[in-house]
């Protein structure tokens, strides 16, 4: 392998992740959003090692249009689960580099997401695939793909108030 | 009718705890009643464990549960679906772990007893230790009644059960509605998504005919989809959106009537242009206008949620099944459905039905984890004040017989969950 962590490209790739990783712990949606390419899809797959998307059935399968109401959904007020929402702390880590030029950075990342909310803590793990398309500069870094491979996507999750 | 204070409702029968119009909230709280419910009702009724297609050769099964027993349905060599006890009789070991798949026989990983599909014993290693203690015709899995209705297949532990269609009755007319979902071609189960909430089993129960939450909880469901569908939805002020109970514990909510019966087309019924791309696609491959026609209209689904009685919705477009876990936890599956038919023509339609129940069901639908944290304020809040009823009353003042007898009110009115209390009433009352 020749990628590394410490490849600046790679660098800016993780500094996106954990970019994320603190918006969403932050529910900011709104900015959350972009970081998203137009043309991105962000999944969370039932079956965890699913590659097409489209015929079979998944927990999240958004594009841009799907996120964009998603972002509404969570911000506007009326939808009792996001309101209410656990508070959550997630860590993106054991990154592994597997496609690097100058164009775009293919990642894959272990998160933790420990999810607080009246008395309990809820535990979800996840492998997650990213894929980062390199901007002019780092804050023009975009996700192109990101695909969330819960260790449990087969069986019964809680119903969630946010995003992973 | 006895009634129920904060001095007697915790010494109270169960049964006496349903009185007609309301509900004691320690229904959802007791553990002993938790206990009778699995004994009283999900080992005595018909319980819904799996569709069809979710076995479609010999060899398939499903593993599942019926109450608190695991088992393994499973189809055998000869086409009949079978409901094993997922338990080897040596030990006890669970034989299955996985939820579906196609095997030849289940063999202990313990001890490897291995048997058939149709749960007879049929190896045992090192048998000579056996010779002149048992018999091995006498040490098949334990098997369940299973019967079918439409595609439906469901078991019981109860041998004594009425005929699984006798259990229906009514019901059968809406199970054959519902599946003309499949325009034309058999429905199949594309998917599911599985969670947990943490609330009993009953708020859930009560959910699958609670028309009168929908533009409560779902409000951000409705701004999110297109203004026809969320116009197809505004049953609330439709005198014609009716919920009828129809025996044994189920009910049939209708929110959408023109819906209920999808092979009943007049033709009059324009289909939204939010479909014209689906449409393009059909024509390209082949199919004629009145396919086209039928496959489109049933996209959404039937207008109608079918509620059976203890454990499976037909929910518009999917099944919506539970499994109670404990007295405050409840596993949920939603079971999406679509066609099964050639790959040119079901494909796109399956598209776009999967896009739709990935919008609204799931962990992280637009709707589901509404629901979910309705039923957990549900259950964190009847713990207090015993001697409050939950209300089942809504519509009790028109509620009026159909034209075919069954008990009607409007589609937001609470005759569905009065019929369901009823029903479980009765199966508490009979020892």
């Amino acid at each position: 392998m020749t990628e590394t962590l410490t490849d600046p490209r790679v660098v800016r790739a993780i500094e996106l992740a954990w970019r994320e990783a603190a918006l969403l712990d932050a529910k900011e949606y709104e900015t959350w959003q972009g970081l998203y390419a137009e043309d991105a899809r962000y999944v969370i797959p039932i079956e965890r090692d699913a590659e097409d998307f489209d015929d079979v059935l998944n927990m999240v399968n958004d594009d841009a249009r799907m996120r964009g109401l998603r972002v509404r959904r969570m911000t506007e007020g009326y939808a009792i689960a996001a309101v209410d929402s656990a508070i959550t702390v997630r860590t993106v880590s054991r990154f592994i580099p597997t496609d690097v030029d100058d164009r775009s950075v293919t990642l894959k990342a272990a998160q933790i997401i420990v999810a607080y909310k009246r008395g309990r803590h809820d535990l979800w793990a996840a492998d997650v695939d990213y894929v980062v398309r390199l901007g002019a500069s780092a804050g023009e870094d975009r996700f192109a793909r990101k695909v969330v491979r819960l260790v449990n996507a087969d069986e019964a999750v809680p119903a969630a108030g946010f995003l992973l | 009718m006895t009634e129920f204070t904060a001095a007697t409702v915790y010494d109270l029968p169960p049964a006496d705890l349903v009185l007609g119009d309301r509900v004691a909230g320690r229904m959802y709280t007791d553990p002993a009643i938790f206990d009778q419910e699995m004994t009283k009702i999900f080992e005595r009724a018909w319980i819904w464990v799996a569709h069809e297609s979710e076995l479609p050769k010999a060899g398939s099964f499903k593993s599942t549960h019926v109450g608190r027993h695991p088992v393994i349905v499973t189809k055998d060599r000869k086409g009949e679906i079978r409901t094993l006890v997922n338990r080897c009789r040596h030990r006890g070991a669970s034989l299955c772990e996985k939820k579906t798949g196609h095997a030849n026989g289940f063999t202990c990983p313990y001890h490897a007893w291995s048997y058939g599909l149709d749960g007879k014993l049929r190896g045992i290693p090192y048998p000579d230790g056996y010779e002149g203690v048992m018999d091995k015709a006498d040490l098949g899995l334990k098997t369940l009644r299973t019967e079918s209705y439409g595609g439906m297949i469901f078991a019981t532990l109860n041998a004594e059960a009425e005929p699984l269609a006798d259990f229906l009755g009514d019901v059968k007319l809406w199970i054959d509605r519902f599946m003309a979902q499949g325009g034309g071609y058999p429905v199949k189960v594309l998917g599911t998504h599985r969670f947990t909430y943490r609330g009993n089993w009953k708020i859930q129960l009560e959910n699958t005919t609670d028309g009168y939450h929908f533009p409560i909880v779902h409000r951000s469901w409705m701004a999110s989809v297109d203004a026809e569908t969320a116009e197809m939805m505004s049953f609330m002020t439709d005198p014609t959106a009716v919920t009828h109970d129809l025996g044994n514990g189920h009910s049939v909510m209708q929110m959408v009537p023109e819906h209920s019966d999808l092979d009943a087309d007049d033709g009059s019924e324009p289909l939204q242009p939010r479909f014209d791309g689906l449409v393009a696609r059909l024509e390209a491959a082949g199919a004629d206008e009145a396919e086209i026609r039928r496959l489109v209209r049933a996209v959404h689904g039937t207008g109608f949620n079918l509620n059976l009685f203890p454990n499976v919705s037909m929910s518009i477009s999917f099944f919506r099944v539970l499994r109670p876990i404990s007295v405050d936890e409840t596993v949920i599956e939603h079971v999406a459905l679509g066609s099964d038919g050639p790959a040119e023509i079901v494909g796109p339609v399956n598209r776009e039905r999967l896009r739709a129940h990935e919008h609204f069901q799931g962990p992280f639908g637009f709707g589901t984890p509404d629901d979910s944290e309705g039923w957990d304020r549900v259950q964190r809040g009847a713990q207090g004040a015993p001697e409050l009823p939950i209300m089942v009353n809504r519509g009790l003042g028109r509620e009026k017989p159909s034209a075919e007898g069954w008990p009607t009110s409007h589609v937001t009115d609470e005759t569905g969950m009065r019929a369901a209390y009823a029903q479980w009433k009765r199966m508490m009352s009979d020892d």
